[in-house]
């Protein structure tokens, strides 16, 4: 099958009911959306599918035929995105890898709210960092909401 | 668990004492107090006498620290291993500081395997003596013990030691490096050294306006033997104000990479299994149809693996395997029972005696009241975001293994030993680390993995570890119980404390599992730390505890003993102030009158949370302020936690405010950082946090059911950093232990209950 990811049409040789994750990871080489759970509780593996965010772990690829997949390696090309300035001024990131579903849907959220109060931030992120960089987190998207205003 | 003033005295029967049972030549400290036999450590002496690293082309190598490559950049070696603290990028500030180096051209990353690395603060610390205990023993024992460890050369991150053990190695190193390059730069201007001053990465003589690169003077400056000094203070301008960390950018768009983001040609992917009882061994494990893509089954003494091309393939192939298992005698093990064997350690009172200070059965038998107290703590998984996983190459004769650990030097000999391979044949990358907590010192999963490989000669193998096999084969932070009594005089003083404290010895297990050859039944630190040393002035106290083997294997977990030891603790005096009919920062301040360093920590958090001002009332349930204060890797921290209890039994943490002393603070964002990050990782162990034995199995497997604060229920965090000119002490851990024992006494300050059992439960 055929899957659009990152704007780019690629052709999908793993078993159709394979995770999203997995094909991302494995075939494709974008190791940037990471396994944590496997069962969809934490979110590190979000990405989003024709803007929504998704938890890739549990996504079957058959399940995204012609539909637009989008990863953290696509955010921006150059760290530009609001919310890559805003993690970075705040330096948000400890260990760092939970942190790409954090910005994929947090970018989700931006473009739904555009300024997320913290009620909506708590309601669109319940992933999980083991590092607690929640508040720095909250300081960064609002500060990227402000950017984009 | 249950409180009582009581009559009766109940004093254990007189505890041995250790003291003089000491272990000085034949035995060395790893992690907090492993003891190593004495032929295990002549096999790995290795040759400590210099090492450099390679120049880059054109460029130059200025020892085992830093490179200066000739487009300038300056090249930092990390002794310790990035898993969220920010230690690249510290020990890159270091270098940077003393070199005057371009901050835009410095980076940082991990070094080679290498005893010049070897991190004898770490171990050190594990030495069973008070942090302030100067005396000719404990002097002795250190200077043993560092001689022993810089030879033995153990690599590791852990104890909060990074930027204590390496901050003057660093520091000098780029002094050393400056002054190279100062001095190649007056022999190629032809002037004075003095005549010249560094800037930006630029040697500069101002009276002709000329100026050389770092870049161009590298490759000649790495030639000059020179010890150059380290700055004074004043001078400083980066330690003690800091940089962004250098590992961020890479953080925010993917490209970082981790273990499990290595990938060599040709690599495959194994999904493991352990058995699913404690102590069962594997039998046999078969697959009888493989898959197209299904490589192998490897089997082990007490797992099995299925390798495919795909990792899901792997692991989505593991439940065809027909699998057997033997179980071993501790097959119907529970908490319960465990928990029944520390009970009834204690009761039996053959107890090891830790710390003594006045005679406490006089103190005990003239208090006019006295209570009484058990607390307890479950078992805890470390649970990092990135599952264990270990990547192998055997291919002609070498090793090569990546893994994200924070023991290179013990993945390395691990390697050898599977492999049977000499030292020069066994390669070992540490890619960076998400989240380590302490598991990542174990090498089981790196055996494993190595295993596994060796059945697959040629091909890179990435074993990965589900979120399930992480949680139910960890190594767990030790359940622990602890009893209280408290005697108080006519007056309501506190004048005699008792602790006794039942559970596993994380030292022995962990030695156990790494140096069979090891020594056993050594005193152990991590079982007490937290209860001894209290700051208090307690004119009479004994500390005394039980090492209770579990057949359950035990760890280093953020923080360790003080993890629960602080908790215990700091409720007791709690409610010891409750007794008292005190506050608890009025009643730790009598307390604290002759700690001054302790005092004032605690007077900022009172001051920075408010103490002294009510809380207002809310319609979410009843409110509540709680204090704690705790030193841990000779760091003090205070805590207030602002809680709010809802009908329904909801601990909801609102508000933390903290006040570190941890001496010199080089990157002050990178410690207010680490204060938050403990504090969120504290409270998910405080309000969710617990494993379950039941019927010789974890019963708890996925966040699901180990449940972690969130962006929804994390409080707000604020901290301040107390200066003071004691020693530097650690940050990676130190905010950990205070948070659970604010939190307990926030909730009694609210709802007027006791809760002496983590994770907290209303009902």
């Amino acid at each position: 099958m055929k899957l659009k990811i990152n704007g780019k049409e690629s052709e999908i040789r793993s078993a159709p009911d394979t995770p999203l994750l997995w094909v991302l990871r494995d075939e494709l080489g974008l190791t940037g959306t990471k396994f944590s759970c496997g069962v969809a509780v934490c979110g590190a593996c979000t990405v989003q599918v024709d803007g929504a965010p998704v938890r890739s772990c549990v996504m079957p690829v058959k399940a995204l035929e012609g539909k637009s997949v989008k990863t953290i390696e696509a955010l921006s090309p150059d760290r530009s995105h609001v919310l890559q300035k805003a993690w970075i001024a705040q330096q948000v990131p400890q260990c760092g890898y939970c942190q790409s579903g954090f910005l994929m849907a947090a970018d989700a959220l931006l473009r739904d709210k555009g300024k997320p109060s913290d009620a909506d931030i708590d309601a669109a992120l319940g992933n999980i960092c083991r590092c607690g960089t929640y508040p720095a987190m909250r300081l960064a998207i609002h500060q990227a909401a402000e950017m984009k205003a | 668990m249950s409180t009582s003033r009581s009559s009766a005295q109940g004093n254990a029967p007189a505890p041995k004492r250790w003291g003089r049972r000491i272990f000085l030549v034949t035995a060395a400290v790893v992690g907090g107090g492993m003891a190593v036999g004495a032929g295990f450590i002549s096999n790995k002496l290795s040759s400590n006498k210099s090492f450099r690293l390679d120049a880059p082309a054109g460029g130059g190598s200025f020892g085992a620290w830093l490179t200066i490559g000739k487009d300038g950049q300056v090249h930092v070696a990390v002794a310790n291993q990035e898993m969220g603290q920010g230690v690249l990028s510290t020990a890159a500030l270091l270098v940077a500081e003393e070199l005057d180096a371009d901050p835009a051209l410095i980076s940082a990353s991990h070094a080679p395997v290498h005893a010049v690395y070897a991190n004898p603060t770490m171990m050190l610390d594990g030495l069973p003596f008070r942090p302030d205990d100067h005396g000719a023993m404990a002097s002795a024992a250190r200077w043993t013990m560092d001689k022993l460890l810089r030879a033995l050369g153990v690599q590791a991150t852990g104890g909060s030691t990074s930027t204590r053990n390496t901050y003057l190695a660093l520091r000098q190193a780029g002094a050393s490096a400056r002054a190279a390059l100062v001095a190649a730069a007056a022999s190629r201007l032809g002037v004075d050294a003095a005549s010249l001053e560094v800037s930006a990465g630029k040697v500069i003589h101002k009276a002709s306006g000329r100026s050389l690169g770092f870049g161009e003077l590298a490759a000649a400056a790495a030639q000059v033997p020179i010890m150059g000094e380290v700055k004074k203070p004043e001078a400083f301008r980066l330690i003690g104000k800091g940089m962004p960390r250098l590992d961020i950018p890479a953080k925010v768009d993917g490209s970082a990479r981790f273990g499990i983001d290595v990938r060599e040609p040709g690599q495959v992917y194994a999904a493991i299994v352990h058995a699913p009882r404690l102590g069962a061994t594997l039998k046999a494990a078969t697959l009888a149809d493989k898959p197209p893509g299904v490589l192998q089954v490897v089997t082990g003494k007490d797992w099995f693996a299925v390798v495919a091309e795909g990792y899901w393939l792997a692991r989505s192939s593991l439940p065809k395997v027909q699998a057997s298992w033997t179980d071993g005698p501790d097959a119907a093990v529970s908490s319960g029972e465990i928990f029944g064997r520390y009970g009834a350690a204690l009761d039996k009172g053959e107890l090891v005696n830790y710390e003594t200070r006045g005679d406490l059965k006089a103190a005990m038998d003239a208090a006019r009241s006295r209570i009484k107290a058990e607390y307890r703590v479950p078992f805890l998984a470390h649970a990092a975001m990135e599952p264990l996983n270990c990547t192998v190459l055997i291919k002609d004769g070498q090793c090569t293994v990546w893994a994200g650990n924070q023991a290179p030097t013990l993945v390395k000999w691990y390697a050898q030993k599977v492999t049977g391979f000499e030292a020069d044949r066994v390669q070992v990358q540490t890619p960076l680390l998400g989240g380590g907590f302490g598991r990542r010192a174990e090498i089981d999963f790196v055996v494993e993995a190595v295993e596994i490989a060796k059945a697959l000669p040629g091909r890179p193998v990435q074993t990965i570890w589900s979120r399930e096999e992480d949680m139910r084969h960890d190594m767990y932070r030790p359940a622990a119980l602890s009893r209280f009594e408290a005697g108080f005089d006519d007056k309501g003083r506190l004048t005699a404390w008792h602790n006794r404290i039942a559970g596993p010895s994380v030292t022995e297990s962990f030695t156990r599992r790494l140096l069979p050859d090891a020594m056993g039944g050594m005193p152990d630190k991590t079982n007490a730390e937290g209860a001894t040393f209290l700051p208090y002035d307690l004119p009479a106290l004994r500390v005394d505890h039980a090492l209770v083997p579990v057949p359950v294997r035990v760890g280093f977990w953020r923080s360790v003993g003080h993890s629960f030891n602080a908790f215990f603790a700091e409720s007791f005096i709690d409610e010891c102030a409750a007794a008292a009919g005190q506050d608890g920062v009025t009643y730790r301040r009598a307390l604290l009158a002759k700690s001054p360093r302790y005092l004032k920590v605690l007077e900022e958090v009172a001051r920075l949370s408010g103490w002294d001002k009510p809380l207002a009332a809310s319609a979410g349930g009843k409110r509540g302020r709680g204090v704690a204060i705790a030193e841990s890797f000779h760091s003090i921290v205070a805590e207030v936690a602002e809680v709010e209890v809802g009908e329904d039994g909801q601990i909801r943490v609102r508000k933390v405010f903290a006040a570190v002393d941890c001496g010199f603070a080089v990157d002050p964002a990178i410690v207010k950082a680490q204060i938050a990050s403990a504090v969120v990782f504290g409270l998910s162990a405080c309000l969710h946090g617990r494993i379950d034995l039941e019927a010789g199995a974890v019963k708890q497997g996925n966040f699901s059911d180990y449940p972690m604060v969130t962006l929804a229920s994390c409080p707000s965090i604020e901290t301040v950093i107390v200066g003071s000119d004691a020693e530097m002490g650690g940050i990676g851990e130190v905010g950990t232990p205070p948070i659970a024992p604010a939190v307990a006494n926030a909730v009694f300050a609210a709802t007027g209950r006791r809760l002496r059992e983590l994770p907290l439960r209303m009902a």
